[in-house]
């Protein structure tokens, strides 16, 4: 073993001693979109190749999100032109419902500003941060603002928007807003962003994204336009809309202090109890008492006054309580059918199945896990098994081996099920494995959402998905199997039989018919006894 | 032809019935295996045949008798989907014999084998394969596959010495009287079938010797002569004729048979084992393809000691080979001076050429070795 290096002093430079005064002056508020500029790949913008994709994403998560919540069949059309050597505009439009016109310049031209930060009800996003920071990339890497269209009712036009962000102040700056309006346009949302980076195909490429967006998405029709102006369509495998997920309150176990202060501000309710009533799932009277009176304080103190110690005690006496789990109808699944069918439509193999687990709960939080398999056909037979990975619908190409999903994958035994696989490695074989968590919400291991946290009840969801999905997969390869093998075994005793009717014919001088007797009635001979 | 067969003088015609009368009896057996197998076929029954087992574990010996007597071990063959290749192969082989022997014609294992080109998926991919179907059919029938219409292509080995080979022309049938003293440097090769071969020798025993290279000593220096024997080379495994041959002159002239070989595993019980009692492979044919009266004259473990041999350790295969023979093989565990032979070659862990005898002059087998041993052939090894 090597020796550890020797400690080596600190040289500690000479400088002026800073004063309080001095460091005073440099102490200022940093706005969140300077900390974003600081902090890019904490969003996914690290790379310009992260960066493209990750833009693109964004903007189609968005337009998802709405067009499902007004229940309206998601029809996409995503367009990257290239305008210049690793620059490019970006193009995503949908058939929403289009944003109100006051809304539109805080939505994409202020961070941390939306509806969904707010609630919790399964969805793609979840931050707000996503497509504002996209637009502020743009911006900063090429100085152009980003344009936004939008129109809401069919009978009124629409605005056309130019909006720059003031970076220090975390403000959009409106630098046009004009009417707008195109033949046949009814109401939706088009936005563009302008931004240097890298257009990749491949796995992890703006390609593959749509590809898998669409497989975990079979109600949305996406029509893509590449850089070099080619156009793909993926087609809608139903047309039916998932069920609307229904928002929660939170439940008082995913609760931590910060949220519980953020919420006790903003509460209407004049006592701790009714807080804990009304704000949260599943808290009865009984509960909120035993929570409030747990933590030593009074069911009547209000609030507002409840400070950093206190909540920290209601938060002990909360784990100390029994609550039930929260409420899981608030989840919308893909569902074991579509599934299927999105697989149907996309994927050219022998064999699909999928499975839909009951809903769970992490740390107070409903989730629920799904998986789809599809196997043989032209998937490559020779090669590792290709894992999809999902979240809220939302495909995840980056980070696989961090991913909670990932893990789930790898540590099934899918040698059981008539796979090869070898150690801490994904089963080989012509297989899709796609994987998905839907939550109201979903622990990423980071702010730019690329992978699954190891919680255990979530790992341990995956693994009983997969399993139990891998035992149909199970019944089906090993069927393929004894099908080939009876086939060969077939075909086997057909090749040798008429030799041993040639040979008996040139031994004991046959005639052909009674040679084909023997070869016919020893075929049959064979077949029987094979059966049985 | 007419002529000739009226000829009640001509050698060849008793030999004519005699061959025509095997012929007529293999033709049966063909055909009455043939006949079963179709039987069974067209009652919807799996056919199968009955082979013996051809190994070292279905063969016994009994010193009484001299040689490796098959005992009766036999493995059924079903035609199922595991055996209709080697059925169907072993069918189309019986037809191939029945067919030769009815025209009088031969074919080597080579040409066998090349013949099943012709069969389409039922060819043979290596001449093993069909070498090995090709004896089942012999040890099925009990017959040599000579009676089959099959003969081998390697020669039968070389002959020099005091011995005369009385033959046929094989056109005009007249007799033809072969010296092996006269073939100088070079030898009389034996044929493939040596029973219609006659002798006369005033020699005093066999010499029979594994490798080329040192019968070709013996021969250039006329070792033949100054010791009044008969010289055969064996060139490794005797062959069956090889073996009929060596087996006629002991038989028939009541020579000694002295047998030369390498002293390492293969040289004791694989050719000597084989030259003397025969093999567990076509143990059928033992009877006739064996020389029970051979006696072992070296090179013995015990040589290396005594002439200071040079050696080589021995290989991984050598031990296996020896301690499957002192496991495995009848004829070793008869005797206890052979097992004491092997376990001892074991414990040197080295084996011995014969040509090792070099490395005290180029003669000295001649000189020194040869003489000494045959001082006392009672001291040789059963």
């Amino acid at each position: 073993m090597a020796k550890p290096a020797p400690k080596r002093r600190k040289k500690t430079p000479t400088r002026a001693k800073a004063t309080a005064q001095s460091m005073a002056g440099q102490q200022r508020e940093i706005s969140v979109s300077e900390f974003f500029t600081k902090n890019r790949h904490l969003l996914g913008f690290d790379s310009p190749t992260k960066a493209l994709l990750t833009t693109i994403k964004e903007a189609v998560d968005n337009a998802l999100d709405a067009c499902e919540e007004a229940e309206i069949l998601p029809e996409l059309y995503v367009e990257i032109v290239s305008t210049g050597e690793n620059r490019y505009r970006i193009i995503v439009e949908d058939n929403g419902p289009g944003i109100v016109e006051a809304q539109v310049p805080r939505i994409f031209g202020k961070l941390l500003y939306g509806s969904k930060f707010h609630r919790l009800r399964q969805s793609r996003g979840q931050q707000g941060i996503g497509i504002s920071a996209a637009g502020m990339y743009g911006q900063l890497t090429t100085a152009k603002p980003v344009v936004i269209e939008s129109k809401t009712n069919p009978r009124e036009p629409g605005r056309h928007f130019e909006l720059v962000i003031d970076t220090l102040k975390n403000e959009p700056v409106v630098k046009k807003n004009v009417e707008v309006d195109y033949e046949g346009w009814k109401h939706g949302t088009r936005v563009e962003i302008e931004l240097e980076g890298i257009y990749k195909g491949g796995r992890r490429g703006v390609d593959a994204y749509l590809q898998q967006t669409s497989l975990a998405n079979p109600h949305v029709h996406i029509t893509y336009k590449d850089p070099k102006g080619e156009q793909s369509v993926y087609e809608r495998a139903t047309d039916e809309l998932p069920e609307p997920a229904l928002e929660i309150q939170p439940h008082p176990y995913g609760v931590e202090v910060g949220l519980l202060l953020r919420m006790a501000k903003a509460t209407k309710s004049r006592h701790l109890k009714a807080f804990f009533q009304n704000e949260f799932s599943r808290v009865g009277p009984k509960a909120a008492t035993s929570i409030v009176e747990g933590a030593g304080l009074k069911t009547s103190t209000s609030p507002k006054r409840l400070t950093g110690e206190t909540a920290e005690r209601l938060i002990a006496s909360i784990a100390r309580t029994k609550i039930p789990s929260p409420p899981t109808n608030c989840l919308s699944p893909i569902g074991e059918e579509q599934l299927v069918a999105s697989m149907k439509e996309q994927i050219d193999a022998d064999f699909y199945t999928a499975v839909t687990r009951s809903p769970s709960v992490y740390r107070g939080n409903p989730f629920q896990v799904e998986v789809g398999i599809a196997y043989g056909g032209s998937l490559p037979a020779d090669e590792l098994a290709t894992l999809y990975r999902y979240a809220n619908r939302v495909p995840l190409q980056y980070q696989a081996g961090a991913c909670a999903a990932s893990k789930g994958v790898l540590q099934t035994n899918w040698k059981s099920y008539g796979l090869q696989q070898s150690r801490g490695a994904l089963p080989s074989g012509p297989l899709l494995v796609m994987v998905h968590i839907a939550s109201v919400w979903v622990p990423f291991t980071s702010e730019s959402k690329e992978a699954i946290a190891s919680y255990d009840e979530i790992i341990k969801e995956f693994k009983l998905a997969l399993q139990q999905a891998g035992r149909e997969l199970g019944r089906h390869v090993k069927r393929r199997a004894r099908e080939r093998d009876e086939a060969k075994k077939r075909a086997y005793i057909e090749k040798y039989i008429p030799h041993v009717g040639i040979a008996l014919q040139e031994i004991l001088g046959l005639s052909d018919r009674q040679e084909k007797k023997i070869v016919d009635t020893l075929t049959d001979t064979l077949e029987r006894s094979r059966k049985i | 032809m007419a002529k000739k067969r009226s000829t009640t003088r001509n050698p060849r015609s008793t030999r004519d019935r005699c061959k025509k009368a095997q012929a007529t009896a293999v033709l049966a057996q063909i055909d009455r295996e043939a006949r079963d197998v179709e039987r069974k076929i067209l009652a919807h029954e799996k056919p199968s045949m009955k082979f013996p087992i051809r190994s070292l574990s279905n063969v016994t010996y009994r010193p009484a008798r001299g040689f490796f007597q098959l005992l009766r071990k036999k493995k059924e063959r079903t035609l199922t989907v595991g055996t209709v290749k080697t059925f169907a192969q072993t069918l189309r082989m019986m037809a191939l014999s029945k067919q030769l022997v009815e025209s009088d014609d031969i074919a080597t294992k080579r040409e066998a084998y090349y013949v099943s080109k012709n069969w389409d998926d039922a060819r043979f991919k290596e001449q093993p394969e069909s070498d090995a179907v090709m004896e089942d059919v012999e040890a099925l029938f009990e017959v040599n596959r000579e009676q089959l219409g099959f003969i081998p292509e390697e020669k039968g080995g070389d002959v020099a010495g005091e011995l005369v080979v009385i033959d046929h022309d094989r056109e005009t049938g007249e007799e033809l009287r072969i010296d092996c003293t006269r073939f100088g440097s070079g030898a009389y090769s034996i044929p493939i079938s040596v029973e219609d071969l006659r002798f006369e020798t005033n020699a005093k025993f066999v010499l029979a010797i594994e490798t080329a290279g040192m019968f070709q000593r013996l021969v250039k220096h006329t070792y033949w002569r100054s010791a009044n024997c008969i010289l055969i080379s064996l060139g490794g495994v005797p062959t069956r004729a090889c073996r009929r041959f060596i087996r006629r002159l002991s038989d028939e002239r009541r020579l000694p048979v002295y047998v030369f070989v390498d002293g390492d595993p293969y040289g004791y019980s694989n050719i000597y084992r084989t030259l003397k009692v025969g093999s567990g492979n076509a143990a059928h044919i033992n009877e006739y393809f064996c020389v029970p009266k051979a006696r072992f004259l070296g090179v013995t473990p015990e040589d290396i000691i005594e002439y200071d041999l040079p050696t080589h350790p021995l290989k991984e295969v050598d031990i296996k080979r020896a301690k499957d023979a002192i496991k495995n093989d009848p004829f070793i565990q008869h005797h206890a001076a052979w097992r004491k032979a092997l376990e001892k070659q074991i414990k040197m862990g080295v084996r011995v050429e014969q040509q090792a005898l070099a490395k005290h002059g180029l003669n000295y087998v001649i000189d020194e070795y040869l003489p000494r041993k045959m001082a006392n052939t009672r001291a040789f090894l059963p």
